[in-house]
């Protein structure tokens, strides 16, 4: 009964993100946290030579399973796209590649990371921002 | 009847045939319901004495001349009686009608600290602070110029008060602030010592009783607090009503917190004077059905006994912390059993707190998994969130048991 949310590939991904680390000179960044839980995210993004396709998505930070699961399978997902496809990647198509039944307060936790990259393109590229912007202190909208 | 005759031993299994919560099953399983601090469940006693009120007593208080008004107003400061004999309030008038504990701080916070505070004072709060206890002060005091210090935590979780004279030479010192019981690790913390501290300061003390009040018996006047706060939610009465109590004189002299109908003396357009205690702090129509709630928990719990309760809670926490203990990999938070109340926070190795939870749910097990709002203190412990099961009248051990294993079934999955 726990294979529903904790399925196989859930963990394998927790257990070896892809990924994880820092970028030392990132084109992109941003902190995100979960004000619900404390829970904190941050992404670097790196891009290829047009300055537009995304090279190399790195994340850091503590969570739980769902949380750091979505955004190692995000950091594959979104290499290769512009930052304006993924300003604009709806997050139905994360929650498609996660594959499991989410409560209300999970899906947050599934959210942080896609949140948190629109975050940072949006603060080097002015492309949209995400839904909802609760917790993203140091997000300077002037 | 809930309580055993005579020996003031409670039977928690005749308890929980009280709340109708948990005729039912979770995932298939029983429910083991170990949330207690952050809201209690319901008697069907309080449940019944709102139903009551409604059906037979309902209009608004304290304006009707006819029948049905006065029921409503009786039932209303009926219900102030009993908060005040609760925590042994000298007078009911002293007791105001808020939403909740965070409500009653803020009360005092703005009404007494926008009023009391400038450059130079110091509001001290501690480590353990719930943010309700926290963040009105910091947020007062960033209007007043006042300074916000804190309180720090000894390794066993428990306050350092040989840190107090330290913290004092930094400004006037001029409101303490502390958890009576922290909501986090269980610390039941000296009230006494600590409200005697700040008076010889020249300092108000503030004492947040949410957790404390409904889990032991309480006597502001022993305790020698100037403000005490409590929450009904979490002592068996119904959401969207607490009581603060302050001291008549401080009372007194205070500005209104919320303005408009039914706080005044008389309104005119160049002035209005505010009305007598509690009114002066009570705008609008009062919470009347939830307050008949709130005093019918009150006489349940005291039906069955603070002092039977404190000892249930005290047994189970002793239980919960050996068998937990005997978990591989966990992280137990918190002070020895002797010294807390019923409330045990602890981590395990290499999983995450939601995930924990999540799969304790699917066990029919209800735990709390976050940062309880205390996230200075979750800074302090150096962890982002933690477990946390809590303890209540109706707990029994069989749900302890039931948490033990399913913390084994967690550690599978994530093998």
């Amino acid at each position: 009964m726990f294979d529903d949310m904790y399925r196989e590939v859930i963990l394998d991904h927790y257990k070896n993100p892809r990924g994880h680390g820092t970028l030392d000179d990132p084109d992109a960044h941003a902190d995100g946290q979960n004000p619900l839980c404390g829970d904190e995210v941050s992404i670097y993004v790196a891009f290829g030579e047009d300055g537009e396709t995304i090279d190399e998505v790195k994340f850091s930070g503590r969570g739980c399973a769902i949380s750091q699961a979505a955004t190692s399978m995000l950091t594959e997902m979104v290499a290769g796209r512009t930052a304006v496809q993924v300003a604009a990647l709806d997050k139905d198509e994360l929650l498609e590649e996660i594959g499991i039944p989410l409560t209300p307060v999970r899906l947050k936790c599934a959210m942080l990371g896609l949140t948190t990259l629109k975050v940072a393109l949006h603060k080097a590229k002015g492309t949209a921002l995400p839904e909802g912007l609760a917790g993203f202190d140091d997000l300077d909208l002037s | 009847m809930a309580a055993t005759a005579g020996t003031r031993k409670l039977n928690a299994h005749a308890v929980r045939a009280d709340f109708p919560i948990f005729e039912q099953k979770i995932h298939g399983k029983p429910l083991a319901f170990l949330d207690s601090a952050a809201s209690s469940q319901k008697p069907r006693q309080m449940l019944e004495a709102m139903t009551t009120f409604y059906e037979t007593s309902y209009a608004n208080v304290h304006r009707g001349v006819y029948v049905l008004a006065e029921r409503a107003t009786a039932g209303l400061e009926g219900a102030r009686e009993k908060v005040r004999a609760l925590i042994n309030a000298p007078d009911a008038r002293e007791i105001i009608f808020v939403r909740n504990a965070t409500e009653a701080i803020n009360l005092v916070a703005y009404s007494w600290g926008m009023n009391n505070l400038g450059p130079g004072d110091l509001v001290i709060v501690s480590e353990l602070e719930h943010h309700s206890n926290f963040v009105p002060w910091q947020y007062v005091a960033g209007k007043t110029g006042a300074r916000v210090a804190m309180l720090p935590l000894t390794d066993d979780g428990e306050l350092d008060l040989s840190a107090l004279e330290g913290l004092a030479k930094d400004g006037n010192v001029k409101v303490v602030a502390t958890n009576h019981v922290s909501n986090s690790i269980g610390t039941i913390n000296p009230i006494e010592k600590l409200a005697a501290w700040a008076h010889e300061q020249g300092a108000i003390f503030v004492c947040d009783g949410a957790q404390s009040a409904p889990h032991l018996a309480i006597d502001v006047q022993a305790l020698g607090v100037d403000f005490f706060a409590i929450s009904g939610h979490k002592l068996c009465g119904p959401s969207g009503i607490g009581a603060l109590w302050g001291r008549g004189d401080l009372l007194q002299a205070m500005e209104p917190f919320l303005t408009g109908g039914h706080m005044i003396s008389s309104v005119r357009l160049e002035k209005t004077t505010w009305g007598e205690l509690p009114h002066k702090f009570e705008a609008g129509t009062a919470p009347m059905a939830e307050a008949v709630g709130l005093g019918a928990a009150i006489d349940y719990l005291q039906d069955v006994g603070f002092d039977a309760i404190a000892q249930h809670e005290h047994e189970l926490a002793a239980y919960a912390l050996g068998r937990l203990s005997e978990v591989p990999g966990i992280t137990l938070y918190g002070p020895p059993a002797d010294r807390r109340a019923g409330i045990v926070s602890f981590n395990l190795d290499g999983i995450h707190p939601h995930d924990v939870a999540q799969i304790l749910d699917m066990q029919g097990v209800a735990i709390r998994a976050g940062h309880h709002c205390c996230q200075p203190l979750m800074h302090k412990l150096g962890v982002a969130a933690t477990n946390r099961a809590s303890f209540y009248l109706y707990t029994v051990q069989e749900e302890i048991d039931q948490l033990a294993d399913g913390l084994y079934t967690v550690q599978k999955v994530f093998a």
